[in-house]
Order: C-alpha cells, then sequence, then structure tokens
C-alpha cells in the first residue's frame, strides 16, 4: 500500500503538466487570485460574502432609522446617501424601496447563497469526501469569478443616479419592466438583471462541480451512507440550484425582452404615464409563477447547508451521534423533492385560481412534516449529549432555536385562508426572516467558528465569540419577534411610513425598540469581523484537530496544500458521527480508524466488517495496478 | 467639530476595547491553561434557560397585555373563520413550540459538558421516530382540511344577488366603479382611458351608462358584496383589513373577492369606543414611491336599504361628463339618456354626429 503513493498534483492536473508547475512554484496572482485551489476560492466566497452582509446589514438599518425613528433628522448621513435624502433630512421613499430592495437581494443571493454555499460546499466537499480538489477546478475558478463580476456590477448600481432596482427583491413586472413606474427600474433593473443572469451562471458552474465531485470523487470507503451531513446537505443545495435557477434565467431573459424589446410576457393593458401602452396578451402571473418555482427552493438553497452544518457542528460538540443519521437524509430528500411543488403558496391572493391554491396549500404543509422531524432530530442529539458550548455550537443552538421559532409561523401561513389576512405583513416579514434569513446566517457563522482552524491554521477567539453570539442572538430575536404582533395587527411591509392611516398609527414604540436591536444586532458583527481578520495573523496556532472531530478534512496538516493530502487520501472506514462509542478509549473515533483497531468499541455486525476491510486493501491495491 | 470629538471618542472607546482584549488574551497565554473545554462552559447553559424564561415571559405578557393593541376588529362574516382558525393554529402551535422551546434549553442545560461523564451513544429510535413523524403529520392534515373548507368557500363564486363594486388600483391612489341599478359593470378597454375618462368605459356598452365613480368605497351591511379588482398601471393589492379581505390587481386582468361585511361604520364606532372610526383600505403590493400613501376610504352603511339608498343618490359618470355622449352609438342615445338620468332636455349636447371609437 505504502509503495503505490500518489502525488497530490498528478491526480489533479495529470493532463497539464505546465499548469502542474505553477501550482508548486505560483505566484500572487496564481495562488490567491486566479487559483484553481477549491480551498482559497471557498475563501474568496467567503470574503466576498461577508463584504456583502456588511452591506446588507448596513441598509436595512438605514431603512429601520426611518421606520424606527421616522421624525429623526437624518441630515449627518448627507455624505453618504448625498440626494437621497430629502431637504428635511428624511430618506427618500423611493430610495427607502430601493433600500429594501437591495438589502433583500444581497442577503438572499449573494450572502447565504453564494457566501454559504459557495464557502462551505467549496471548502468542505473535497476535505470532506476525501478528494484533492473539486471535479472542475477550472470551472470552480470561473464559479467564483462569475460571482464576482456580478457583485461588482450589483455594487456599481448602488451608486448610479437614478438608484438601483427598486421594485422589491422579487421584482414583480409591470412595475419592474416600467421605467416608467419607477426610476429605479430604469438603469438600476438593467443592471440588476444582468448581475443576476451572470450570478445565476455562477450559482449553476458551482453546482455542476459540487454534484459532480460527491458522486465521483469520494475516497475509498467513502460510501454515501457514511457521508457527513454537511455533504447530503452540499448535494442536495446543488441539485436543486441545478434544477431551479434556470427558471430564473428565464424569467429575468423574457423580462429583459419585456424591458428591451417590446415582447408582451408580462405586460397587458397598461395605462400608464398618460399614455396607453401597446402591450397586450402578456400576464404578471407567470412572472410570479416562473419566479417562485426558483423562488421557494431557494429557501431551501439557503436553509440545507445551513441545516448541515448545523448537523455536523452539533453532533461535534454534543459528542453524541446525530440522532436519525437516515431520517436527516431522509428529510433532506424529501424537503428537496417538495421544494419544487410548494411555490404558488408565495401567491395565493395574486389572481391565481383558487384550486391551485388549495393544492399548494395542501403541499407546503407536507413539507412542515420533514422540518419538524429535523428539528426534534437536532433536539435529540442534545439530549444526554455532554456538550461543549464553542462559539460553533452556540450558533448552531441559535440556529435551531429560529428554526423552530420561525418555522412554525409557517404553518400559518402555508394555510391559504389564514394567509389571506396574513400576506404581505411583518408577520411574513418575522417569518422568513427568522426561519431562513437568521437561521441560515447562523449556520454560515457557525460553519466560520468551526472549520476556521482549517482555513487559516488558526483559532478564533471564543471570547469574543460569545460576546458576539450573545449580543447576536437575543438582538436576532428583539429585532424579529415583535414584527409578528405588527403584523398580525395588518401592518403591511414595504411600507415607508404608515402615519397615513388610522389603522396603522400604533407600534410606534415597537417599531423603535426592532430599529434599535437592529443597531445593536449590526454592531455586534463588527466584534465578529475584528475577531475574523485579527485571528487570520495573530490567532492562535490551530491544532490539527480542535474540536475532536471524525470527518477526513481534520486528518489534514494545518495549513493543507493544493491537493489537501501530502501523502495518500485516508481510505474511510465507518460513518463519521462515532462519538462517545462505548468501550472506545477517546470520545471520538475519525472516519478513517479501521474497526480493526478497534475492536473494543465495535459493535458485533461491525466486527464482520473487518474482513471487508482486509478485502478492500487487496482490491485497492490490484486497483493500483491496474492504472 | 462635534462630529469630531464623537468619532475621536468612538476612536478611544475602540482603542480600549482593543486593548482589554490583548492584556485578557496575555493573561490567558501567562496562565497557560490548555483545557479541552473552557470553564465557561456552564455559563452559556445558564444564559441559555435565563435566556428561554425570560423570552417567554417576556412573549406571554406581552400576547396577554397588548392584546388589543395588535389585534383588529373583524367585520366580515368569513373573517370570523379565518380569525378563528388563525387562534386554532395559534393554540396548537403555541403548545408545541412551547415544548419544544422548553425541552431544547433544558436539554443543553442539563447536559452540558461533564468531564466525569460520557455522552450516550444513541444514533435513533424506530419509535421515537415513527411517533413524532405521525403526530404532526395528523396535527397538520387537520389544520389543512379546516383551512382548505374555508378557502374554497372564501374563493367560491359570489352569488347573482352580490352587489358588485369595481376596484381600481394606480399609481398611487384607488377608485372604485359601481354599476348604477342595473348591477352590471359595463365594458372597458384601457385604451379608452384618458383624463376624464379614467375607467376607460367602452361606451358602446349599455351597462356602463348607469356606472358612477366613488372615491369612497360604499358597503352594505349584511349583504354580500363582489370585490372585481383590476389595476391601471403596475400590480397593486386591495388590503382590507377589518375584513380580512386581500386579493392583488393586477393589470390585464380582473380578480374578485366576495365577503359579507358584518358591522356598518356606525358599529364599529361603538364597539371600539371611538366616534372618530373609519375603516380603511390599504395597498400590500409594492407599486411604487406611493406606495405606503394608497389610502382608501371605507364607508359601510347600516343596512342595505341605506346602501341603495345612496346608490340611487349617485350621479352616472355619464350625466358628469356629457361630453362623452358622443361616443355613445346613435341607436342607444335614448337609452343613454334614461340610463343615467339625464334629462332630456339637455339634449343639445348632442350637436355634432357620433363619433365613431376606434380601438386598435
Amino acid at each position: 500500500m505504502a509503495t503505490i503513493d500518489i502525488h497530490p498534483h498528478t491526480t489533479t492536473h495529470h493532463d497539464d503538466h505546465a499548469h502542474e508547475h505553477e501550482h508548486h512554484h505560483g505566484n500572487f496572482w496564481t495562488n490567491y487570485v486566479f487559483s484553481e485551489d477549491h480551498k482559497v476560492i471557498a475563501k474568496q466566497f467567503l470574503i466576498t460574502g461577508m463584504i456583502w452582509a456588511l452591506i446588507g446589514g448596513v441598509l436595512s438599518v438605514l431603512f429601520r432609522l426611518q421606520l424606527g425613528f421616522p421624525d429623526a433628522d437624518l441630515s449627518w448621513l448627507k455624505p453618504i446617501l448625498g440626494g437621497w435624502l430629502t431637504p428635511e433630512g428624511k430618506i427618500d421613499p423611493e430610495f427607502y424601496l430601493a433600500l429594501v430592495t437591495m438589502h433583500g437581494t444581497i442577503m438572499v443571493f449573494f450572502v447565504l447563497t453564494a457566501g454559504l454555499s459557495g464557502t462551505f460546499s467549496n471548502f468542505l466537499i473535497p476535505l470532506q469526501v476525501g478528494a484533492r480538489d473539486m471535479a472542475s477546478g477550472f470551472m470552480n475558478m470561473l464559479s467564483y469569478w462569475f460571482f464576482f463580476v456580478s457583485s461588482v456590477i450589483m455594487f456599481i448600481s448602488l451608486f448610479i443616479s437614478t438608484g438601483p432596482a427598486s421594485g422589491g427583491w422579487v421584482i414583480y413586472p409591470p412595475l419592474s419592466a416600467l421605467p416608467q413606474a419607477m426610476q429605479g427600474s430604469g438603469l438600476g433593473m438593467t443592471l440588476w438583471l444582468v448581475a443576476m443572469a451572470i450570478f445565476i451562471a455562477s450559482s449553476l458552474l458551482g453546482s455542476i462541480n459540487y454534484i459532480s465531485t460527491v458522486i465521483n470523487m469520494r475516497t475509498k470507503g467513502m460510501s454515501f451512507t457514511r457521508l457527513p451531513l454537511t455533504i447530503w446537505a452540499f448535494f442536495f443545495t446543488a441539485i436543486i440550484g441545478i434544477l431551479s435557477f434556470p427558471v430564473l434565467f428565464a424569467a429575468a431573459l423574457l423580462l429583459i425582452f419585456d424591458r428591451s424589446f417590446g415582447t408582451s410576457f408580462y405586460l397587458s393593458d397598461i395605462y400608464i404615464g398618460g399614455e396607453a401602452l401597446p402591450n397586450q396578451g402578456g400576464s404578471p402571473i407567470l412572472f410570479q409563477h416562473l419566479f417562485w418555482f426558483l423562488g421557494h427552493p431557494e429557501v431551501y438553497i439557503v436553509l440545507l447547508p445551513a441545516l448541515g452544518i448545523t448537523s455536523e457542528i452539533i453532533a461535534t460538540n454534543s459528542r453524541k451521534p446525530i440522532f436519525g443519521y437516515k431520517a436527516m437524509v431522509g428529510s433532506m430528500l424529501f424537503i428537496a423533492i417538495l421544494s419544487f411543488v410548494v411555490w404558488a403558496h408565495h401567491m395565493f391572493v395574486t389572481g391565481m385560481n383558487p384550486f391551485l391554491g388549495s393544492i399548494f396549500t395542501l403541499l407546503t404543509l407536507i413539507i412542515a412534516v420533514p422540518s419538524a422531524v429535523k428539528i426534534f432530530n437536532y433536539v435529540t442529539t442534545l439530549w444526554k449529549g455532554n456538550i461543549r458550548f464553542t462559539s460553533a455550537m452556540l450558533f448552531s443552538i441559535g440556529l435551531v432555536s429560529f428554526f423552530l421559532t420561525g418555522g412554525i409561523t409557517g404553518i400559518f401561513l402555508g394555510n391559504s385562508a389564514i394567509d389571506i389576512q396574513l400576506h404581505d405583513t411583518y408577520f411574513v416579514v418575522a417569518h422568513f426572516h427568522l426561519v431562513m434569513g437568521s437561521a441560515s446566517f447562523f449556520g454560515m457563522v457557525a460553519g466560520v467558528y468551526h472549520w476556521f482552524p482549517k482555513m487559516f491554521g488558526r483559532m478564533l477567539d471564543e471570547k469574543l465569540g460569545y460576546i458576539h453570539f450573545w449580543l447576536t442572538f437575543v438582538g436576532v430575536y428583539l429585532v424579529f419577534f415583535p414584527m409578528h404582533y405588527i403584523g398580525i395587527a395588518g401592518f403591511p411591509r414595504r411600507y415607508y411610513s404608515w402615519t397615513n392611516f388610522e389603522t396603522f398609527s400604533g407600534f410606534a414604540d415597537l417599531n423603535m425598540l426592532v430599529s434599535a436591536a437592529a443597531i445593536l444586532t449590526l454592531s455586534a458583527q463588527f466584534i465578529f469581523l475584528f475577531n475574523f481578520i485579527y485571528s487570520i495573523f495573530r490567532g492562535k496556532v490551530a491544532p490539527a484537530n480542535p474540536w475532536n472531530s471524525n470527518t477526513l478534512e481534520w486528518t489534514t496538516p494545518r495549513n493543507p496544500g493544493h491537493g489537501n493530502w501530502p501523502g495518500e487520501i485516508p481510505t474511510v472506514y465507518r460513518w463519521p458521527y462515532d462519538y462517545s462509542k462505548p468501550g472506545a478509549k477517546d470520545d471520538f473515533i475519525p472516519q478513517h480508524i479501521p474497526y480493526s483497531e478497534t475492536p473494543e468499541s465495535n459493535f458485533p455486525h461491525e466486527n464482520e466488517l473487518i474482513k471487508l476491510e482486509l478485502n478492500n486493501e487487496t482490491i485497492k491495491v490490484e486497483g493500483k495496478h491496474g492504472h | 467639530m462635534l462630529t469630531l470629538i464623537i468619532v475621536v471618542g468612538i476612536l478611544l472607546v475602540l482603542g480600549i476595547l482593543f486593548l482589554i482584549f490583548r492584556i485578557g488574551n496575555l493573561v490567558g497565554l501567562v496562565k497557560g491553561k490548555e483545557e479541552d473545554v473552557a470553564e465557561s462552559n456552564s455559563v452559556h447553559a445558564y444564559l441559555f434557560i435565563l435566556f428561554m424564561i425570560a423570552s417567554l415571559v417576556g412573549f406571554f405578557w406581552y400576547s396577554y397585555a397588548h392584546f388589543d393593541s395588535y389585534t383588529l376588529p373583524v367585520a366580515s362574516e368569513h373573517g370570523e373563520l379565518t380569525d378563528y382558525l388563525f387562534w386554532v393554529t395559534m393554540a396548537v402551535t403555541v403548545v408545541a413550540f412551547v415544548l419544544i422551546f422548553v425541552v431544547m434549553f433544558w436539554f443543553t442545560f442539563k447536559y452540558r459538558y461533564d468531564k466525569n461523564r460520557k455522552a450516550d451513544f444513541v444514533a435513533d429510535n424506530h419509535t421515537l421516530e415513527i411517533v413524532w413523524t405521525v403526530i404532526p403529520a395528523i396535527v397538520l392534515a387537520l389544520l389543512i382540511f379546516s383551512g382548505l373548507r374555508a378557502w374554497n368557500d372564501i374563493t367560491d363564486e359570489a352569488s347573482k344577488e352580490a352587489a358588485v363594486i369595481e376596484v381600481i388600483g394606480q399609481q398611487f391612489l384607488w377608485t372604485a366603479r359601481y354599476p348604477g341599478k342595473d348591477n352590471l359593470l359595463g365594458k372597458h378597454n384601457y385604451q379608452l382611458i384618458d383624463a376624464s375618462n379614467e375607467f376607460g368605459l367602452d361606451l358602446r356598452d349599455q351597462n356602463t351608462f348607469d356606472d358612477f365613480k366613488s372615491l369612497e368605497l360604499h358597503l352594505p351591511k349584511g349583504k354580500e358584496v363582489k370585490l372585481v379588482i383590476r389595476a391601471k398601471d403596475v400590480l397593486h393589492s386591495v388590503f382590507l383589513p377589518h375584513f380580512r379581505v386581500k386579493m392583488d390587481a393586477v393589470p390585464g386582468m380582473h380578480t374578485t373577492f366576495k365577503f359579507v361585511a358584518t358591522k356598518s361604520t356606525a358599529d364599529m364606532r361603538s364597539e371600539t369606543g371611538n366616534p372618530n372610526f373609519n375603516y380603511e383600505m390599504a395597498c400590500t403590493e409594492i407599486c411604487g414611491r406611493g406606495h405606503f400613501s394608497m389610502r382608501f376610504p371605507v364607508f359601510v352603511h347600516d343596512s342595505v336599504e341605506d346602501y341603495e339608498k345612496w346608490l340611487y343618490s349617485q350621479d352616472a359618470w355619464l350625466k358628469q361628463n356629457p361630453d362623452y355622449l358622443k361616443q355613445v352609438p346613435a341607436e342607444l342615445r335614448e337609452a343613454a339618456f334614461v340610463k343615467a338620468g339625464i334629462p332630456l332636455s339637455s339634449q343639445e349636447v348632442l350637436t355634432a354626429a357620433p363619433v365613431s371609437v376606434t380601438l386598435n
């Protein structure tokens, strides 16, 4: 076995010698900028995602200032906002909508899709399945740079004189199709569509890579049933992405046609600006169907990776196997399938045929079952564990708590009859910010705390992590929980101010609380930002396996090079959740430890496997000779 | 100057925080403690319990003490039903929520790290898993079916007797068109819209003659109303919060919503003890700059008779805009005069030959 040592680079770049050479003595550009190493690409996604998160967060605080302190004089923001402030020092109502729109777009796509999936799928898939790199390093690099270009275009759109896209992150036409309807539907919307088209290309390139890597490049012994739940989650996420993002692309393309080439896919019978437009026969509802055909699976594209990360972290830090591994995989599969047939629950009162509403109510509430199963499994994993509250663990528990709090309100919204009143109110805002926004964000942050040592070879400061967690955890609840009350009272979302209505005249106090909590929560993120940057350079040097974890990434050197393992890729002999196994001397047995080395803790059926392990060795050697 | 002082102050505070952090780190290094699990581990367990209790107390206290401020009185038949479903769902979910919430944080507390203990190797338990899959499935099924029955009734066809009212959204105001005595809305075409003919009435259709415009939504109490909803420019959404009515206004198509108001404006004034109470309609689909200002006043008459009295007292649109009689085909003119309630003496308005309406 030891005689057949594969050189790490020959497997990844076997047909490109010149290229391989570069990676040995690569310069700054090939090592850090146009790198094909999945780990570098992951870090690029992470850092870009963090910058976007900061921008998205600042935008939300800006519009929360308007909602929480409607009488405040914001003239001090003049240097940043310039003409977007009215002479009285208020945010311009149209710019308010731009803020809301861009906050949504940035958070959903650039932070929680690219920043989360892009970072952790890239980083963890090869490391945890035991591969030298992604199936196609080049495509992977391309995926980041498409994302980068898309980011630059979206970023530029924030600064143009007519403002960025402002029709809500769902960009429903005709509002988004007609520059006459609002300023933001001019150049801002064009840039939005271009940026998103490129973003979709990036996402597809990434997803194809994730899927092929998971299917084809698992190391010896890494059967599907031995995959960590993180990988299962990334795998399902990528499949959902591949199936749904092209539909958004189609939707966007048709919208581009309507905007620029005079087609009428979404437009009909419109009289605007003193003029009857010639467009006839289109349907705005068609766009909504196409949009939500991506839009709903998107929720799970955002959520599943976070749930996968949490599964891993909760099991590791409870020192217990994840409860119901098969049920976890099964529920993710079920969620992935169902996520494609629930989209119209966003459209109960949009004029869609009510019969469709009944069907989608039924399907929507079915999806609550696997989601509930996941929560029960997390809680039961904690049960009789021996819980270490690392920062990552705290954020994971926070995630489960948000997933519960926000998920349960989905039962109201998924029920079409109840949704009539709650649709497009703050109840919805509270629901999805908790279940999807905050939960996924916590998953992402938990992932950073957990895998930072592997990314940068140093530890994040745990104490700062604790402060970051508690401020954020309490802050998020204070921001989003009060919104349930505001929503039950009927307050519509995307309102610049409610003072025009007697019905919505109350809750100035709660809105102020929400805004103050939002500012607190955003401020707390700077602690994390400091911790992150400081620890990259000055953090405590990370041990090989800081969390005593079972998965393969912890068998690599402290700073793994391109190719991940200097020697042969470890073979996998067991599932990743042998924590606190009875009889074992440590409370964890990594995946690459054969059963033959742990006779003291093996179950009877595992002893049977020892024979197979030996066979495996011979098969492997023969296989290698065959090459 | 003040800004400068604030900036310097913030920088100083940040500097001090950084120093504290550095010193803390150095002290840690000097102590040289290298433990697997931080001493502070239990602190988090206690904080979680504290958080759990504080948040549940806050939740129940606020929900109870401020009940009236976040619940809108309901004023429609189906609204009473959907409110009932809402509160049933609330009861079920709050029980589930509190149960899981408490158990979860209790576990994080109870099973916090103890170096003398080892976690139990529990990988699965099929009975438990089946139970907690089946129970939510049954509960959800019950909620779904009661919801679907209500949904089907609410979205069912309106009865023939229902009072038909058209509501039209545009940037950034609402208008209502009433069908007049015939209870039939006349045809309209968006290409006929102009400064006066804001509905785009197609005056070749007799049913338009008695249609009239209202800048306030008048509703009868105790009689079914069928709202016919459309939009002129972009999406809007009709939201009548007290009636639990919401339906998008979509350019190029009609949407409908039927309901029965159960409380007149006067009823509501005495119920809420607010003599100035008024029903309102709002827009709940983002429609541009003035989205937040699309308020449409709503008035519910005490009885069907009152409503009809109001209805019959309104002038037809055609009567208010006699110029448009030119667009009425000659053979229908007389009918137009009768239906629109225009005195025959004003017939001389029609001097010119009939103008043909062209539609492309």
